[in-house]
């Protein structure tokens, strides 16, 4: 390698030589520390003096970091252990380290925001700092959130396949409640998990993966200038990113062609469903209510319920989705929201105001809560004539 | 992953189980109410819990604009302002049911007599970043 890899390369190595320190005996939380020391060190050095091979450089380094931390520690305690400075190579794993990290580090024993945060430290490779002001805490908290989470794993052996179910969840939550910062956490999250559904037998693996691509394909119209949110029916579509949502139905037919469907498949069903629309009024909302059957079938999920109700007042008109939407929870986050939607299409303009300003009290951040406000103030409007 | 602000209100809450005013404790009450605010917002931190906590002097104002190219207009402090922050802790925590725990556990802060105050604090969610993925 005879140029300086950028920072985002350079942390595709990092599970790697984690998985490295780990065979030779170091353990995870001691391991972990020694390769962010070790990235530190790359990040100051390789720009004058790049490395011919920059995972052996990180494996040296970080073993020597890990071997200073384990003197120091040792001298404190004046306890005696003997480490040796040049360890064989150790047999040829017959695990995927990286894989072994994506379990341990989304360990059904850590609470999802430990989960979230040390997966995007230790399979990341972010740093403390980009991940604290990612999900907007202080440095501090988000280090103790990460000790806290290794401390946790700790009696976790490195060498069983563990839950991809809960990998796969913490992964969802990265892309779909990350906040942004310097760090474009949907990219990272997309990145994390191309890595896993490649080393995975598992459709759901890369059901999740075509999710992504295919809501990322829609990033740049989602959202105006201005920060407001634009409604999927109203999204400029030509701007939608149509490499992301080819590479998306690819992944996702592949998926599929497997014959285990799962609840992140059926997702990205409708995703693509949207995504081959060339305008709203063209969408297969029949299908797209068939998807969220099969969506209800495998989780029972109320939000997906819902969204069934959506589609069916696209599909069978406004009057049927108020029939599905009746057989649900009013305290549903978003119900209101759908009901007005509802109501306003089949004419009832005054609910409709009422009920999108009760929406707009209800909604759970700031841009779904104007756009509703919006929503009111136009109905109220033309309702004054 | 939720943001919550956690408000302590000098006026304005419901009265408080052991609701006699600070400035009737003993001196050492006080200490030791002090004590317990810092050890839970240090414990918080500990927890990966702890975002942000401030005080708040009672004796505010009140600012309007006055038009442009005129000074800002200041007012009070009103006597008759229902309402009054003393101040404010903003925890993270994973769940709704961990924030009403922290919120009960910091209500139960000593005061008179060493007892639980048993305050009632204002708890509020943060509105926080639209989802990626809605449909």
């Amino acid at each position: 390698m005879d140029r300086v890899m950028d920072a985002a390369r350079l942390r595709t190595l990092v599970p790697a030589v984690i998985g490295t320190l780990g065979r030779r005996g170091a353990d995870f939380a001691a391991a972990e520390d020694a390769v962010q020391e070790a990235l530190v060190e790359a990040v100051r050095v390789w720009p004058d003096d790049p490395p011919r091979d920059p995972q052996g450089w990180l494996v040296t380094v970080a073993w020597r970091k890990f071997l200073d931390a384990t003197r120091a520690d040792t001298s404190r305690r004046r306890r005696e252990v003997r480490v040796e400075e040049e360890p064989a190579p150790g047999p040829a794993p017959d695990v995927d380290d990286t894989l072994q990290l994506y379990f341990l580090c989304a360990h059904p024993s850590l609470s999802p925001a430990s989960a979230v945060a040390l997966t995007l430290r230790a399979v990341g490779g972010l740093t403390t700092r980009q991940i604290a002001q990612a999900y907007l805490v202080p440095e501090a908290t988000m280090a103790q959130r990460i000790s806290r989470a290794k401390r946790t794993v700790s009696g976790v052996r490195f060498d069983r396949p563990g839950d991809l179910a809960t990998v796969l969840r913490v992964l969802y939550l990265v892309f779909n409640e990350g906040y942004s910062g310097d760090v474009d956490l949907a990219a990272e999250a997309i990145r994390l998990t191309r890595e896993l559904a490649a080393r995975v037998d598992e459709p759901e693996a890369s059901g999740l993966l075509a999710l992504m691509l295919l809501h990322s394909a829609r990033r740049p119209a989602r959202t105006r200038a201005d920060g407001t949110l634009v409604t999927l029916a109203e999204q400029d579509r030509g701007r939608w990113d149509q490499a992301l949502i080819t590479e998306g139905v690819a992944v996702l037919q592949a998926a599929l062609a497997r014959d285990r469907l799962g609840e992140y498949q059926a997702q990205a069903a409708v995703a693509a469903l949207h995504a081959d629309a060339r305008t709203a009024a063209e969408t297969d909302w029949v299908q797209i209510v068939e998807w969220y059957d099969e969506l209800v079938r495998l989780t029972g999920s109320p939000v997906a319920r819902l969204n069934r109700a959506v589609a069916v007042g696209e599909a069978d008109g406004p009057r049927a989705g108020l029939a599905a939407l009746a057989e649900l929870d009013p305290g549903l986050p978003r119900y209101d929201a759908v009901a007005a939607y509802l109501h306003e299409r089949d004419g009832d303009r005054a609910a409709a105001a009422r009920l999108y300003a009760e929406a707009a009290r209800a909604a759970a951040n700031l841009p779904e809560r104007e756009h509703l406000t919006r929503q009111a103030a136009r109905l109220n409007a033309a309702l004054r004539g | 992953m939720a943001k919550y602000l956690l408000l302590k209100h000098y006026r304005g809450a419901p009265a408080a189980v052991n609701d006699v005013p600070m400035d009737r404790w003993t001196p050492e009450e006080v200490t030791a109410h002090v004590q317990y605010m810092e050890d839970f917002a240090t414990r918080l931190e500990g927890t990966g819990e702890f975002v942000d906590g401030q005080a708040l002097a009672p004796d505010g104002m009140w600012v309007r604009s006055d038009g442009e190219g005129r000074p800002p207009v200041t007012d009070g402090p009103f006597a008759e302002t229902k309402d009054l922050i003393a101040g404010w802790m903003i925890i993270d925590v994973d769940t709704r049911e961990r924030a009403i725990e922290l919120a009960g556990e910091l209500s139960a802060a000593p005061g008179a007599g060493g007892e639980p105050i048993h305050e009632w604090l204002e708890v509020r969610p943060f509105l926080g970043a639209p989802p990626t993925i809605t449909e």
